[in-house]
């Protein structure tokens, strides 16, 4: 606790410190969607002929398609045709080293604490750059093709690994999967994309991001990992973007695939910009996620802090194809002021003795609404299958509100599945507790509020940890009262 | 019954507007309706022609010596009826009742959005009114039975039920559907009133015929400070649906249990609504279910706690024990929590009997078929304990043991 707790209180009168804007020159295609700004984005990024059909048919598809209603989140009407599909930074595609990429985007990632200078690295970590609607930079790619693990933008892979790509691309999310699914299908337009080959333990943290910049742009990106047999991963992911008036969306797909005895483990800490304290404003961050394990004993495994977003709907899921495969869920949504947030997991049991974890913890704060929604589903086939479900939610404040819909559905008798829930409030014996120590009120609820997302956070690699605790500290800052 | 005709117009309109619903509508997901909607049913005959001689008077054997209503097919039969109760209590049918409960019929049940409570709203002929009273103690329970049967042409009756207890009041009432014969279709709607600090016991046994479908949804709105319970016990039925709504007032207290031991190829759905609306409630509702066959069980449990029902405490839990290769489960325990200082919880198992005690119980000389029975039993008896009327409780002892017996065999 000693090494947050001066950080908290130094952050304590700081409000979202990631919303500047990045004074570049931008490459921006008109608002609007059709099957020609299609065509151009395709154009753009030099894509064979079979992605642009992919695109397509995912974009017809989309026509068809309807906005989920079902979500228990609340927000105006979308005007998909008020949208700008595409934008990137005015470079030269491709930068072939650091010293291309534009100084002021270098500055920005600076400001934002992402070392791109592989010699400033800490903990050698490969970082891949999305910046709007493009990757900018991949760091440590030469240290990994070493190792044959191909790590790059989507657009790099498109090129350079078709053949990966056909093969995987909408194998976990099909592009008619769902509405943003479909969407972004037809308009992704970079993302990360990496190949782990047999064996191989990828040696140091892989990891993306995000970043929105530009004003009424959409990002759309997919992001692509394959472990082949017996390999290993750890995947971070993290975003922010600047503070503005208007809603943006955010509408990404990732895709894992586990082969044999393979494991990834995918993390992100998401702080897109929340909306300020009225509500207005703020990302929509409507995310598709699903990992496959697709061979025995693959492992796939998610852990989350959703801290930022006006409105988060998202289900990193896991489809237990393989036999003895484990899935497992981590998260630790927040949702302060009037953020919204409806996520949770999907846990498709197929194959035998496959087992799942899921460890949900939702803390509410000020107006806002934290739903947990999953499911566990064992068909026929899962003999043996196992799941234990923990959702735990916090509430700050009488203004707030915490919902939980697990849906549990067995089909297998063998199988054993779990869930449990509960929902209290922080006691004031706790506190009080904790204040008679020379505890302050705001630092105690900041300790139980850690002590409560704990089990999440020992999930995190290290680095992601200290960041996700201090995001914790300023996202819960004024809801004390 | 003049006052409730615009109430009864507007539920048919709804009813024509909403149609049935499908696997589509959120609230039907597991349950497909869809066998009902394309059945034409006609309005079932108020006669006993279709049950043997004998046959009745076996069915009616717990029933004896209390104070009984029956209906037959939705209509109300004096001659099997039995009324002995104290002066100032009403227990009548809904027609003799002759309005005099208006104020408080179809003012609970809402049918908006519910097709069936519309289709009954529309439609009903008859059920039960039992008004006590303000200050008194019914100590004998009070009898609903309802006896429906089925033949060649599908028959549909719609039991419509009026339970009104006055403040300080205690009552006891159990609903009991017994059916027999195929093809007909029983959609029964129960209101109960609960005024202030009343103690309020509920019993549902459905054994209905196993060529039926059953539909019934239960309203309660209880009054502050009262005790409230309710025991569901579904053990016949084709498709089944069972729907609870209980709306709570300050410091009620509610208890909501329910069992089921589908078998064969039955569908028991059983949907329960919690609405701590006030302050200071509580809530405990436990559901066991034991699954055989090719049977498919849904549990929908939702708590909804509003915006200032503080010190609300709340509990629920879903048990599960699944016994056949072929059955399936569906659960869905849900919380909506509005308020922060309360306390929630909920759980759900989906399980088989534990080997280990099997293996205790055959360590000592127990066989293990046996030992299985035991443990099921045990399983059930967990629900069947908490029921206070004693013939009751010893009727459905002995309904779990043959069923576990007729299993095996």
């Amino acid at each position: 606790m000693n090494a947050t707790a001066p950080s908290i209180e130094a952050l304590a009168n700081q409000e979202y410190k990631w919303g500047f804007v990045t004074e570049i020159e931008a490459d921006t295609i008109p608002k609007g969607l059709n099957e020609d700004v299609i065509r151009m984005i395709s154009a753009k990024k030099n894509e064979p002929e079979f992605m642009l059909e992919w695109r397509l048919k995912s974009y017809r598809q989309w026509l068809k398609m309807e906005e989920p209603q079902w979500p228990n989140v609340h927000y105006p009407r979308i005007d998909y045709q008020d949208i700008i599909y595409y934008s990137a930074p005015a470079t030269k595609v491709g930068p072939k080293s650091l010293d291309e990429v534009d100084p002021e985007l270098l500055r920005t990632y600076e400001k934002l604490g992402i070392p791109l200078k592989e010699q400033e690295l800490l903990a050698g970590i490969a970082v891949d750059i999305v910046f709007d609607s493009v990757s900018v930079a991949t760091t440590f790619k030469a240290k990994l093709a070493e190792l044959g693990i191909i790590f790059c933008s989507f657009s790099e892979a498109v090129q350079e690994h078709p053949e990966l790509i056909q093969k995987y691309l909408g194998s976990v999310v099909p592009h008619s999967d769902n509405f943003f699914a479909a969407l972004n299908a037809a308009v992704f337009s970079d993302g990360s994309f990496c190949y782990v080959p047999k064996g191989v333990r990828c040696p140091m943290e892989l990891s993306t991001y995000f970043r929105i910049n530009a004003k009424d742009t959409g990002q759309f990106e997919r992001t692509l990992i394959i472990a082949d047999e017996g390999a290993y991963v750890s995947y971070l992911e993290g975003c922010t973007a600047p503070m503005r008036d208007n809603n943006q969306l955010h509408a990404a797909v990732v895709e894992l695939v586990a082969l044999d005895n393979a494991q990834i483990k995918y993390s992100t800490v998401q702080n897109w910009y929340p909306g300020d304290k009225q509500g207005k404003g703020g990302i929509y961050n409507f995310v598709t996620k699903r990992g496959k394990c697709l061979g025995d004993n693959s492992k796939i495994s998610w852990t989350q802090v959703e801290t930022g977003s006006a409105i988060t709907w998202k289900y990193p899921s896991c489809i237990l194809i393989g036999d003895n495969s484990v899935g497992e869920f981590y998260s630790v949504a927040l949702t302060n002021n009037y953020q919204q947030a409806d996520t949770g997991t999907k846990m498709i049991h197929i194959g035998k003795n496959t087992r799942s974890t899921i460890v949900s913890k939702g803390i509410s704060a000020g107006h806002g609404q934290n739903t947990y929604r999953g499911m566990v589903k064992i068909l026929k086939s899962a003999a043996g299958a196992r799941n234990y479900s923990q959702c735990d939610s916090l509430l700050l404040g009488d203004q707030c509100g915490a919902h939980t819909f697990p849906y549990l559905e067995v089909k297998n008798t063998s199988s054993q599945v779990e869930h449990e829930a509960s929902t209290s409030k922080i006691g004031e014996d706790q506190i009080f507790y904790c204040r008679q120590r020379g505890i302050s009120s705001e630092d105690a609820v900041s300790m139980i509020v850690h002590g409560f997302c704990k089990e999440v956070f020992r999930e995190l690699p290290m680095e992601f940890a200290v960041e996700a605790q201090k995001l914790l500290g300023i996202s819960l800052e004024g809801s004390v009262g | 019954m003049t006052g409730i005709e615009p109430i009864r117009q507007d539920a048919a309109r709804r009813v024509a507007e909403l149609g049935f619903p499908t696997t589509r509508d959120e609230d039907w997901r597991f349950t497909n309706v869809s066998r009902i909607a394309r059945t034409h049913f006609s309005a079932a005959p108020s006669d006993l022609s279709a049950w043997g001689e004998g046959q009745l008077e076996q069915r009616l054997v717990p029933y004896e010596g209390s104070p009984r209503l029956v209906f037959i097919n939705g209509c109300y039969s004096p001659e099997l009826s039995s009324l002995k109760l104290a002066r100032g209590i009403r227990a009548t049918s809904l027609r003799e009742a002759n309005g005099a409960v208006e104020a408080h019929l179809a003012r609970y049940a809402v049918y908006q959005d519910r097709a069936f409570v519309a289709l009954n709203t529309a439609n009903f002929e008859d059920g039960a009114c039992i008004e006590i009273p303000k200050g008194t103690v019914v100590e004998e329970p009070i009898h609903l039975v309802f006896l429906a049967s089925g033949g060649d042409v599908p028959v549909i009756s719609h039991p419509r039920n009026l339970v009104v207890i006055g403040p300080h009041s205690q009552a006891t009432v159990v609903e009991s559907y017994i059916g027999h014969g195929a093809n007909y279709f029983t959609n029964a709607v129960t209101e109960i009133v609960a005024g202030d600090h009343s103690v309020v016991d509920h019993y549902k046994l459905q054994e209905e015929d196993e060529r039926s479908f059953h539909v019934a949804t239960l309203q309660v709105q209880l009054g502050r400070e009262t005790n409230f319970s309710t025991h569901s016990i579904s053990l016949g039925g084709g498709l089944v649906r069972n729907d609870i709504n209980a709306v709570l007032a300050e410091g009620t207290e509610a208890t909501v249990n329910g069992l089921y031991l589908p078998s064969g190829s039955q569908h028991v759905d059983n949907h329960t609504v919690i609405d701590h609306a006030r302050p200071h409630g509580a809530s405990h509702e436990l559901y066991k279910g034991i699954l055989s066959g090719a049977s498919a069980a849904v549990f929908n449990g939702k708590i909804v706690v509003r915006p200032g029902a503080q010190k609300t405490d709340a509990k629920q839990t879903n048990k599960n024990l699944v016994l056949s290769e072929n059955a399936t489960i569906n659960t869905k325990p849900e919380l909506q929590i509005h308020a922060d200082d309360v306390r929630c919880t909920h759980g759900a198992t989906i399980g088989q009997l534990d080997e280990e005690a099997i293996f205790y119980l055959q360590s000592r000389g127990i066989g293990k078929e046996q030992a299985r029975d035991l443990l099921t039993y045990a399983f059930a008896r967990d629900i069947i304990d908490r029921i206070k009327v004693e013939p009751l409780r010893a009727r459905l002892g002995k309904i779990v043991l043959e069923r576990l017996h007729a299993n095996r065999n």
